[in-house]
């Protein structure tokens, strides 16, 4: 018992552990790395980030000016995707409105507009989209078909006094109020661990190469289990400090919902902890500089940001871009954070992810681990 | 008086790929000794060095180090010996006293039993006025004396220095040549390179390699009666230019 005691107190980790925590609280670039970067983050993606586009500058051009006239104006508002700016005189004046950028869309309702619906005959307005942007004309169309739908149906109800035979209510599941923070913030734990496993880690292993301590140590009895794993130790910690912090904010300034069980993400965290530990370690072998490894780490960022689905839908990629997605371990920790915190899912509704991750992380890990050890030769 | 021997070298030979860095070193060390190996750049000291630390693995031949075989035995090598690369290999961000606490503890030492020795060795060293400052603010003597010192903490029977003394003031160099010779007189072997004619002159014995070849050994005064020269200096300088003229004729087998 003594003598194992006495084999723990002597064994090489500890000391490089210790030392580990040491500069990683006192090189600043890495600190503030670790602590800006979440919080840039949250900020950047939890607020700037809306992808449900809302409110679009509109002007109207109202060449009827009737009670019907002004009902679909109001339509038009109520669905929310449109905030009318002004009324204007003609077209030509909307085109300018549109050109400057000063509104997005133009709602023209002719003349003949009222005269025709109350003939039983059909009105027909225009809307004028600026459809460069694709997002938001998507959201312009939705809403103007909308629009024209309820006002159809409400004067149809007027006219015949009937109900309409056919309704469908939805029920948006998850995030009932559609926010794109629920589905984003998530995410943010995930591309911080990438960051922090892959990034922060390889630099500092490569640091140790660059300033002659990798070779130093070498000669000392330190063993390569103990190098390794103090080396890799605190940053899975860092990992999960992060984790937590931006798990909190979410709670508290993002209402994001915790449903399913925070031991079970913790604990498939560190199934993906250690597959980015292993693109980290892998870097670390590859790169000659400290600079080098920065720039294959964000070489890295790319596809996970693009790709994994962390803010487009993987289902509207093209299907190589899709298989792509795949070989990261993101994708599939993705599909955990949004299971667990999201839907409250349990570990069997998880078991495809968790295989997959798990095959990601052995083939990584050992992958760069050989690598990294024969380096130390 | 024949002290024991701490390096033993037979047929030594490293080559890289086309190159032969080291070629049949013959070589023995004893303790408590201050050695010193010279040769222009590129003649196989720094190899040398590393094949005995364990930091490359010989192509044939044999050494032991401390009673144990660098090929085998590597690791218990590693526990007896101290090495000081021309990188110094300390951790900017930590202060004196944290780099020499990390170094000692990697070799084992815990508790009060570090606490005692490394009390003992930041005294030797003249450490004890910087305790607290980062190792990245230091002047470069005193990285250097901190370089040996963390090198040493553990006490090693033997202790290599690759070039320790380039790019430091002359004031600062022979502190350390003096530090060098506390060091052996607690019975640690010292084995150095340099560039420098008056820190060869030092050094009990020399080793002269040249293109990976042993061609003279001795103390400063025989090597220099051996070559037929005035000084060190002039046997490096005559060395190196036999060199340049690629005639020397034992490097071409």
């Amino acid at each position: 018992m003594n003598a194992l005691f006495e084999r723990l107190q002597r064994w090489t980790m500890w000391p490089m552990l210790w030392k580990e925590f040491l500069q990683l609280r006192r090189d600043r670039l890495t600190f503030a790395l670790m602590t800006g970067l979440p919080a840039i983050q949250l900020l950047l993606f939890g607020y700037a980030i809306q992808t449900d586009v809302r409110k679009l500058p509109t002007v109207v051009v109202d060449e009827s000016r009737t009670s019907e006239s002004r009902a679909l104006v109001q339509v038009l508002e109520n669905t929310d995707n449109f905030r009318v700016v002004t009324a204007v005189a003609d077209r030509g004046e909307a085109k300018r409105w549109i050109e400057r950028g000063a509104a997005r869309v133009a709602l023209v309702i002719p003349p003949d507009y009222q005269r025709n619906i109350r003939g039983g005959h059909t009105g027909v307005a225009q809307l004028l989209i600026d459809a460069a942007d694709p997002q938001s004309s998507g959201a312009a169309i939705a809403g103007a078909q909308l629009a024209a739908q309820a006002r159809s149906t409400q004067l149809l109800a007027q006219r015949y006094q009937l109900r309409p035979p056919v309704e469908i209510r939805v029920r948006p599941w998850y995030n009932p109020a559609q926010k794109s923070a629920t589905f984003i913030v998530p995410g943010i734990v995930g591309i911080l661990l990438t960051i922090t496993m892959t990034l922060i880690t390889s630099t500092a292993i490569v640091r140790e190469r660059e300033r002659g301590t990798l070779e130093q140590l070498i000669v000392t009895p330190i063993g390569k289990s103990s190098l390794m794993l103090g080396k890799l130790v605190p940053f899975v910690l860092v990992g999960y400090v992060q984790m937590s912090v931006i798990l909190l904010l979410g709670v508290l300034f993002f209402d994001i919902p915790v449903r399913g069980s925070l031991l079970l993400l913790y604990t498939l965290a560190l199934v993906f902890i250690v597959a980015s530990l292993g693109v980290g370690l892998l870097i670390s072998t590859v790169a000659r500089s400290q600079a080098q490894a920065m720039q294959l780490s964000f070489f890295f960022m790319l596809p996970n940001i693009l790709l994994s689905g962390y803010i487009f839908p993987r289902a509207a990629m093209p299907e190589p871009a899709q298989w792509l997605g795949l070989a990261l371990p993101l994708t599939f920790f993705l599909d955990i954070l949004r299971g667990v915190l999201l839907k409250g899912v349990g570990v069997r509704d998880l078991l495809v992810q968790l295989g997959a991750l798990c095959l990601l992380a052995g083939t990584l890990f050992t992958v760069s681990v050989r690598r990294f050890s024969k380096t130390l030769d | 008086m024949n002290a024991p021997s701490v390096v033993r070298t037979h047929a030594l030979h490293k080559r890289f790929g086309e190159l032969v860095a080291v070629h049949g070193l013959d070589l023995e060390i004893r303790r408590g000794e201050v050695f010193g190996m010279l040769g222009p750049n590129g003649s196989g000291k720094t190899t040398t060095i590393r094949m005995l630390c364990g930091l490359v693995l010989p192509t044939s031949g044999t050494a032991e180090v401390a009673g144990f075989d660098i090929t085998t035995q590597a690791e218990r090598v590693r526990r007896r010996i101290g090495y000081m690369s021309q990188r110094y290999g300390l951790y900017d961000e930590l202060t004196v006293a944290e780099n020499l606490r990390f170094y000692a503890s990697v070799y084992g030492l815990v508790g009060r039993a570090r606490d005692v020795r490394l009390a003992e060795h930041i005294e030797l060293l003249g450490l004890g006025e910087r305790l607290r400052q980062r190792a990245g603010t230091l002047s470069g003597g005193w990285k250097q004396r901190l370089a040996l010192a963390c090198a040493t903490a553990h006490h090693p029977d033997l202790v290599f220095l690759d070039e320790p003394t380039a790019g430091v003031d002359p004031a600062a160099r022979r502190t350390f040549w003096q530090t060098i010779y506390e060091l052996a007189n607690t019975g640690t072997t010292v084995l150095v390179t340099t560039h420098y004619m008056d820190e060869a002159e030092r050094c009990m014995r020399l080793a002269f390699l040249s293109r990976g070849h042993l061609i003279g050994l001795g103390t400063p005064a025989e090597v220099v009666q051996q070559f037929g020269a005035k000084t060190v200096e002039d046997v490096f300088v005559m060395l190196q230019e036999r060199d340049e003229q690629g005639a020397h004729p034992v490097a071409r087998s």
